[in-house]
């Protein structure tokens, strides 16, 4: 399968998401330029974390607005999977590929740290690897991780099992305490409606390669190619 | 040439930081009176901050080769081999000045800065560290401002920048409440073939300007840097920096992509003194001249005088000489990543430094005599204040009723508690390398594609340096090597941050100094050559007096294999606990006597730098035998911190019994060096003995680890220490939120 | 010339950490009776305009495609000769 790391200016994680395709799940690889409107052909798309265009104004402000995302949002309304990380999961948010908004922290400040998230959905294409109520490790590092949405838009997408991860302890236990940034629900990952479309706080390619002493964010990747190879075969 | 002679009737060369006898060599270096544009020339490159004045002649103590040493002192930073053909690169500099004045962007713009050092070496940044050192946070809201806003400059520059910020500490004393300290490190990867120098070769290469505009930031940052706080008025403000991490990020990429190409002969970064200290570093290297139309420039500004062009400290520069004919390739690049690389000058063969304005000349000077600034040996004098502090004896001091007490207040005690709170707002796993993360010893970075991983710490004691700063300076070379080794990692070589007050005062001299001779000794001893650093001098303020003297050392080891990774914590009930070394009756300099008693004083530890060359190397064979469960150093407060700490971080009790014949403080908090904590499973243990004994290495068996979540110390049947480790864990964890939200 | 200046708030009803953040700080050094704080933004675009109804359209076009976010964001401006 041919996975695609979206190339913004300022997004620092694209060789992360490379190093975990290419090196931990051993697919084919490449970066899509930003100014580029041509993908190629690919399976998958990865928008990386980072800091796009410094995060002025708001982080995936800009981003959104670059020729290449005009092509993925027509490549995920083909049902082409995109998983945005971090500040991808902003840019989504930004180009209303996915519901909602990224606040500041609650906290006000910068956190990285290894997170605990409890799986609430395992039948998508992202996360059929786990079993829901798994408590995996992945970890955050943000400044505007606080997600917010509409009322009914949250009760919607609650109904609709739109939310894949929340942030937990690590007996899986879900509650103010171990929310780290105010997000709603706890809210750290979700799906479009259609299934195609993920976002997520958290970074499941830095716990990826075993190597760094955790291993439990290989499965979104895994459940992807999984997910692909189904579909292609 | 110009028709105003810059005045000199008025002794302008005095506002611009000359002295009189200075004033008169450089008229004697040019054959005439310089005009303005010259002036400010010489008296920036003359400049302590440029020049290193007083420093330069105290830098040949320094060991600076080696077998892994490719580079040493000379370069943007220096570079060690690491085997298969691959290097590091590090360095770490000093921005006290503007972290003291507007601490966010001060702090911001020093790891900028340090990061295009190394990217100036044709290096891809894997690493940043930093060495912060403030007043008691407890003590003024000021200082806790000062704080926040350093960590939230470092942070959001490294986060933004994509480099992680993987280690380094924090260390209180009011010593630097008027003056903090922000030191910050980068450690760059790159293959042997990728290394690039600072050199303009090639008569008739363009000189290229890359990155950002240029403006009248950091006016004269360079002389500024090198006077007394006191001086600084609010006219002085427009002189901090401001940082763009983001122009940064480009300016990497855009970089390391040009370099894959054979366009470029020499690259520098734009530090101190901007254009004009990267142009004529870069020419003298080659014995060429360069000359520059300041025209050329792009600029944020209107009417910047040719001189302020030339000395402007605009971030996110950096100066390319770039092979004839080649400009618009370069140029290319560039604009991919929405920049420009725009010629200002050309490499000459007269060996003139050269400044045009429109094409005409405005200021013309030798450039080795820029390079050649004057430089000052002074005769030191020992400080006053030692006579007192060494008086100092043990019996001054009574032991504390309650030990327990005492050992729960270091834990949370500035130097020593939790650090988290500063370090998760640094991302310290951006690109994938971090496999021992901050908080530990040192942190470990794994190198992609290879079973193999570098250490890196960087460490430093005010305290001890100026209780004695040989035997302090030597300690700190030493600490940040017990700090490699004890996480599996083999010093390679050090950088070296030298900051103190003003050197043209005897005892400051004095410190300066043996400082040096301290740094230089235990370098030998270790095998750990000096590869590069900065001297940030003039650290003083009116109200609170000259810093500490404070050497920092940035260390960098390898570890061989990745299965050598070792961490402090206990790992399992039942391991047998072994402490290295000997505990004797030291409580002198020690962060107990200066936390419990309130005093500093007394003389540094005994050091036998043999002794512990020795030690270390017993404890890197033993790891890369698999015998470890867990290695930490014993530091600051002693053999009972020390155990606190791998309890607290297992997450698992002890049981220590212990039949020394000294007073307990000292035995539980006394700071006796080459010390350490070992654990391993009771089937190695006596392999482990044996090894020791074989190599002459103390060794005793002081307890076992147990899983009854608590620390129990006892002496001769005496209980000393019985708490719950929660009590424990809750002091070390808590003890910096809580002195960060104290009012006042 | 014309010159536009975007004033961006979060919506009413959105929790605004830092406002809170000022409200307390200013509280804290003393000064009373202050009921809410709100931080927003300020921009300063110079346009190469003299006519207030084409700036008044670009402006808007500018605010709904990039300078505001309108699931939390709401934006106000006034356009000035200078």
């Amino acid at each position: 399968m041919n996975w695609g790391v979206l190339l913004l200016p300022g997004s620092n994680c694209a060789e992360d998401c490379f190093h975990a395709v290419d090196q931990v799940l051993g697919q084919p690889v490449r970066y899509l330029w930003h100014k580029d409107t041509d993908l190629g052909d690919v399976d998958a798309i990865i928008i990386p974390g980072g800091f796009s265009y410094g995060d002025h104004l708001r982080p995936g402000a800009i981003a959104h607005l670059s020729p290449a995302m005009t092509s993925v949002k027509a490549f995920a309304e083909k049902g082409g999977l995109v998983i945005g990380i971090c500040n991808g999961f902003q840019i989504l948010t930004e180009s209303r590929m996915l519901p909602g908004a990224l606040l500041q922290n609650k906290g006000l400040k910068f956190l990285c740290q290894d997170q605990t998230l409890r799986v609430e959905n395992n039948s998508t294409a992202f996360t059929s690897e786990y079993e829901a109520g798994d408590v995996i490790i992945c970890p955050i590092a943000h400044n505007e991780g606080n997600y917010y949405a509409k009322a009914e838009t949250i009760e919607e997408m609650e109904a609709n099992g739109q939310v894949l991860f929340r942030y937990s302890s690590p007996d899986g236990e879900v509650s103010d305490a171990t929310n780290p940034n105010g997000s709603i629900n706890n809210i750290a990952g979700i799906i479009n409606r259609n299934g195609n479309v993920v976002g997520m706080m958290p970074h499941p390619e830095r716990s990826a390669d075993s190597v760094l002493g955790l291993s439990a964010g290989k499965g979104v990747f895994v459940s992807m190619l999984k997910h692909l190879e189904a579909v292609n075969s | 040439m110009t028709e105003k002679k810059a005045g000199m009737e008025e002794k302008l060369w005095r506002k611009a930081g000359l002295t009189d006898s200075e004033y008169a060599l450089l008229t004697k270096h040019m054959g005439r009176e310089p005009n303005v544009v010259e002036l400010a020339l010489y008296a920036q490159m003359w400049s302590e901050h440029c020049g290193y004045t007083h420093t330069r002649p105290l830098f040949k103590h320094f060991p600076t080769t080696g077998p892994r040493i490719v580079q040493g002192p000379g370069e943007n930073a220096g570079i060690v081999d690491i085997d298969d053909d691959e290097v590091l690169t590090f360095k770490l500099e000093s921005h006290n000045h503007p972290s003291a004045i507007a601490p966010f962007q001060g702090a911001a713009t020093g790891v900028g800065g340090i990061i295009r050092d190394i990217l100036a070496m044709g290096a891809y940044p894997i690493a940043s560290l930093n060495s912060l050192h403030f007043g008691h946070p407890g003590d003024r809201g000021h200082t806790r401002w000062l704080i926040s806003e350093v960590v939230h400059g470092i942070g959001e520059y490294g986060n933004c920048v994509g480099v992680p910020t993987v280690g380094g500490e924090l260390r209180f004393a009011d010593a630097y409440k008027g003056n903090p300290l922000v030191n910050a490190m980068c450690v760059g990867y790159m293959k042997k073939s990728e290394i690039k120098k600072a050199i303009a070769t090639g008569v008739g290469n363009s000189l290229m300007i890359v990155g950002n505009l240029t403006g009248r930031d950091g006016m004269g940052g360079a002389s500024f840097a090198s006077k007394d706080l006191e001086e600084e008025n609010d006219d002085d403000r427009g002189a901090i920096q401001v940082g763009d991490p983001f122009m940064e990020k480009l300016l990497i990429e855009a970089c390391l992509e040009v370099f894959q190409e054979d366009y470029v002969v020499g690259v520098q970064d734009m530090g101190a003194a901007g254009i004009l200290s990267s142009s004529v570093e870069t020419a003298s290297k080659a014995g060429n001249g360069v000359e520059i139309d300041v025209a050329l420039v792009p600029k944020r500004e209107e009417a910047m005088r040719p001189e302020e062009v030339m000395i402007s400290e605009s971030q996110e520069r950096m100066l390319l000489i770039v092979k004839k004919g080649m400009e618009e390739k370069v140029n290319k690049i560039f604009h991919k990543w929405d920049l420009h690389a725009v010629v200002i000058g050309h490499v000459t063969d007269d060996g003139m430094y050269r400044v045009l304005e429109d094409g005409k000349t405005v200021g013309e000077v030798p450039v080795w005599s820029l390079m050649d600034a004057p430089t000052y040996e002074l005769v030191g004098e020992a400080p006053a204040h030692l006579q007192r502090t060494q008086s100092f004896k043990n019996s001054d001091v009574d032991v504390p009723d309650d030990l327990n007490q005492v050992l729960i207040k270091l834990l949370g005690s500035p130097d020593i508690c939790s650090k988290e709170w500063v370090y998760r707002q640094y991302d310290h796993r951006v690109q994938m390398n971090t496999v021992v993360k901050p908080g530990s010893d040192a942190s470990i970075l794994r190198i992609k594609g290879r079973d193999k991983g570098v250490g890196v710490t960087m460490d430093s004691n005010g305290r001890y340096c100026y209780l004695n700063p040989r035997t302090g300076s030597q300690s700190v070379v030493v600490e940040a090597a017990r700090n490699l080794v004890v996480s599996g990692a083999e010093p390679i070589a050090i950088t070296d941050g030298l900051n103190f007050g003003n050197p043209e005062t005897p005892d400051v001299y004095y410190q300066l100094e043996q400082a040096i001779m301290g740094l230089s000794e235990a370098c030998r001893a270790l095998n750990t050559p000096v590869i590069g650093g900065n001297a940030s001098l003039y650290n003083q303020t009116p109200e609170f007096g000259a810093i500490y003297p404070t050497p920092i050392v940035g260390m960098v080891g390898l570890v061989k294999s990745l299965d050598h990774t070792t961490t402090m914590e206990f790992k399992a009930e039942g391991d047998h606990i072994i402490l290295l070394g000997t505990t004797r009756e030291e409580l002198g300099a020690s962060e107990y006597l200066d936390q419990i008693h309130g005093m500093v004083m007394g003389d540094v530890p005994e050091l036998d730098l043999e002794e512990e060359a020795q030690t270390q190397a017993f404890i890197l064979k033993a790891i890369r035998a698999g015998l470890l469960s867990s290695a930490h150093d014993l530091g600051d407060g002693g053999l009972a911190v020390a155990i606190a700490e791998s309890c607290i971080k297992g997450e698992l009790g002890a049981h220590i019994e212990l039949d020394a014949n000294i007073r307990a403080d000292a035995l539980l908090f006394g700071e006796s060096q080459s010390r350490f904590l070992l654990s391993v499973t009771p089937d190695k243990a006596d392999q482990l003995m044996d090894m020791a004994a074989e190599m002459g290495v103390e060794a005793a068996t002081i307890g076992k680890v147990s899983t009854d979540k608590k620390l129990s110390i006892k002496n001769n049947e005496t209980q000393l220490i019985d708490r719950d480790l929660a009590l424990c864990a809750d002091a070390f964890n808590t003890g910096f939120d809580k002195m960060m939200k104290t009012d006042g | 010339m014309l010159r536009a200046i975007v004033t961006v708030m979060l919506k009413k009803g959105i929790f605004d950490p830092q406002g809170r953040a000022v409200h307390n700080g200013l509280e804290s050094i003393g000064f009373e009776g202050v009921k809410q704080v709100r931080v927003g933004k300020q921009l300063e675009i110079d346009l190469n305009l003299t006519d207030r109804a084409e700036a008044k359209k670009m402006v808007d076009e500018m605010c709904d495609k990039m300078l505001a976010n309108p699931v939390v964001e709401s934006f106000s401006y006034e356009i000035t000769e200078v």
